[in-house]
């Protein structure tokens, strides 16, 4: 028996692995072969997918780009013995592309079945929960701390001291939220870690439950992902039924469960205000702050509010301990981040690495330039709300704090990678309209303001006054970033202010014109 | 894609029930609703409102603040085409306008034969296999004319 290993990501999917397992199986059939085929998570090389990998005695050996047609001349070749062929890659931990990661976050994503308790207990699984039982709440908020992780849900406030809040404030009831709105385009990592590792997630919000003394989880899901929701609420069942969930976890006498809630498609909904509102049943507006969710979260009770990688980056730093966590990175920025690189790029993927590389070596080694293999003209970081990176700025390294001195930010550590074909008016002008379209209407700069901005780009492309349209511009996105009452609003002036600082040459009539 | 049930009030007052003992239903609800039908039918509002102790309004509010919600039914097959920046990166603005225009529609509009709805989406987490798309909730990725159509024709008329 033969065991292969075929990915059901729906990144994946996408591009037919389901069609390759199949072939993979009528073809064993044909031939008498016997193999066990493994639905598993992506190993994040996204350009290799659909990559399959086969179980040899010296380890597994993956072949990739496959499709359905590749599968006959496949067995031909040997491949369940791990033989050459065209599409052989070799053991995927040695390709480059993984070599050079450091994977604490994303180290079983791909490799295991996301749903087989036995896989995720063999590779360290629960071994966090298990030393958070043992130390006990207070401490495990210390190794927390101590590991220095802040929020990859954008913001990058420190989770310990989070926690800490939530903790100390006296109440009869306590909640602990995951932020699974991933709203950023450009960003799939907690996508693909929710549909490889979902105990993952299962296991840092049962960690933080205990840690803070909350009863009931919600995992708030965006309604673009109805994959990773389904194997997540697979996950929860198969966690309750060995009381990994429920009345009583492992015989410590806590209890807690996890509930999953789709979101509806909007954007704001990640903020983590609309979110608890939209939680509650309501529309989706931001609250104002003070009080803080951590003080009044959802129905007003002291509430944990985290991102997915946050929560997923907790086993490891409670089994390993805070200070191994925090021994990679720099500056403030420790740990690893799950970089996403996205867009017209070649080699396109999850990159886990600690913190540090420059956006060069990450957008022109890593990523191998553009897909069209034309010039790159422009990186867009950070998501929707984050700034245009020219070359020129390559040399930025990849940190909370190097970003926001060159007005970029992190984020959720998404780059979409643009060739030289980009318009970037048309960028600077999609900014503001994706901020008139998901606005939650609370404060007329953002609302308004995001309108009047498309606007303004479009008369500045039409040769309308375009010097005052110009100036016009920069003013109104000095009014959103000032008076916003959230990042939405405040934020997607960084996108226009960008192109219009390092693309001047696109804001001209001319260039819009020659179109 | 499962073909919806057209709207009646017994079967959205047993999802009503089914869903509002819940903490903070009012999603679920919708969800469910939509899931069912298609679409949030207006005769759904006082029932939601009625069962929940809200004002019409407030669940007016709700059901037009998220995207989601369809106020009527769709056509029977839905694509919803990503706009997110790494798309575009790989010409999704493009591809949206020519398909547009092929259909015959606007973005959330239906085609005159009820085949097909098309729908923006900001972001599908496909972005290294830019353009990308869902139809009927079935990944599509490094999508250009020629696979997009591909992939309408064969759903067409199912
Ligand atoms: C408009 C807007 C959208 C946001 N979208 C997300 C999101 O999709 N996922 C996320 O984790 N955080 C998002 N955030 C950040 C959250 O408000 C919040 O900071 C985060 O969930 C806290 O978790 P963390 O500390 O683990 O990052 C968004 C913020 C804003 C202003
Ligand atoms: S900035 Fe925009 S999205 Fe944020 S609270 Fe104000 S109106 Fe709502
Ligand atoms: S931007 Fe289109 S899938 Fe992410």
């Amino acid at each position: 028996m033969t065991r292969i290993f075929v990915p059901k990501d729906v990144a994946a999917l996408a591009v037919g692995a389901d069609k390759v397992a199949a072939e993979i199986a009528a073809e064993a059939r044909k031939r008498g072969a016997e193999v066990e085929i493994i639905r598993t998570g992506s190993r994040g090389m996204l350009f290799l997918e659909c990559l399959v990998e086969v179980e040899t005695p010296s380890g597994r050996i993956g072949y990739g780009p496959v499709t359905r047609k590749d599968v006959p001349s496949l067995f031909d070749a040997g491949f369940l013995d791990g033989r050459g062929h065209p599409l052989w890659i070799g053991k995927p931990e040695d390709h480059p592309y993984l070599a050079r990661q450091t994977r604490l976050t994303f180290a079983r994503c791909g490799v295991i079945d996301p749903l087989s308790l036995s896989d995720y207990a063999a590779t360290g699984g629960w071994r966090g929960l298990s030393r958070a039982l043992e130390i006990g709440a207070a401490a495990t908020i210390g190794e927390v701390t101590k590991s220095g992780l802040r929020g990859r849900g954008g913001a990058g406030f420190p989770t310990g001291i989070k926690w800490k809040t939530v903790a100390d404030c006296p109440a009869d009831r306590r909640y602990v939220v995951c932020n699974f709105d991933e709203g950023d385009s450009g960003t799939f990592a907690d996508r693909m870690i929710v549909e490889g590792d979902p105990l993952a997630l299962v296991e840092g919000m049962t960690i933080c439950a205990l840690a803070v003394g909350a009863t009931k989880g919600y995992v708030y899901c965006r309604s673009e992902y109805p994959h990773a929701a389904k194997t997540f609420a697979q996950a929860l069942e198969i966690a309750r039924a060995e009381s990994y969930l429920g009345p009583d976890i492992r015989g410590s006498g806590l209890s807690f469960d996890i509930e999953i809630r789709m979101g509806a498609g909007a954007y704001v909904c990640g903020e983590e205000t609309a979110l608890l509102e939209s939680l509650e049943g309501k529309r989706g507006i931001v609250r104002a702050k003070p009080p803080l969710p951590a003080h009044k979260g959802l129905f007003q009770k002291p509430t944990v509010v985290n991102n997915v990688l946050s929560f997923v980056a907790v086993p490891h730093i409670l089994a390993e301990g805070g200070e191994h966590y925090a021994s990679f990175g720099m500056g403030r920025s420790r740990g690893t981040m799950p970089l996403q690189i996205a867009g017209n790029v070649r080699y396109g993927g999850l990159f886990e690495t600690a913190f540090g590389l420059t956006l060069g070596e990450i957008v022109e080694e890593i990523g191998g330039g553009t897909r069209s293999g034309r010039p790159v003209r422009a990186v867009q970081c950070g998501g929707p709300l984050g700034a245009y990176f020219p070359p020129a700025l390559f040399d930025t390294p990849f940190d909370y704090e190097a970003f926001a001195a060159r007005d970029g930010l992190i984020g959720h550590g998404g780059l979409v990678v643009f060739d030289d074909t980009v318009d970037m008016a048309q960028m600077a002008r999609f900014a503001m309209e994706f901020c008139a379209v998901e606005s939650c209407g609370k404060c007329t700069p953002c609302r308004i303001g995001s309108t009047r901005g498309v606007e303004v780009v479009d008369r500045i492309g039409a040769g309308v006054k375009p010097a005052e349209n110009l100036a016009l511009l920069e003013d109104l996105c000095q009014t959103m970033k000032l008076g916003s009452l959230c990042a939405l609003g405040g934020f997607a002036p960084y996108p226009v202010l960008s192109a219009l600082r390092h693309y001047p040459e696109d804001f001209t009539p001319r260039a819009i014109a020659a179109e | 894609m499962p073909e919806a049930v057209a709207w009646n009030e017994p079967r959205a007052k047993a999802i009503l029930a089914e869903f509002s003992g819940l903490e903070g239903p009012m999603l679920p609800i919708l969800h469910a609703l939509q899931e069912e039908f298609g679409y949030i039918d207006a005769a759904a509002i006082p029932l939601i409102a009625e069962t929940l102790n809200l004002s019409r309004a407030e669940v007016h509010g709700v059901v037009t603040f998220y995207h989601d919600f369809r106020h009527e039914p769709a056509g029977r097959h839905v694509l919803k085409l990503c706009r997110g920046e790494a798309c575009q990166s790989m010409g999704s603005e493009a591809l949206a306008a020519e398909t547009l225009r092929d259909l015959g529609v606007a973005w959330h509009g239906t085609t005159t034969d009820r085949e097909f709805t098309v729908e923006p989406v900001y972001c599908l987490g496909l972005c290294t296999l830019s353009p990308s798309a869902l139809l009927d909730g079935e990944p599509l990725a490094r999508l250009d004319r020629g696979t997009l159509v591909e992939a309408l024709e064969e759903v067409r008329g199912q």
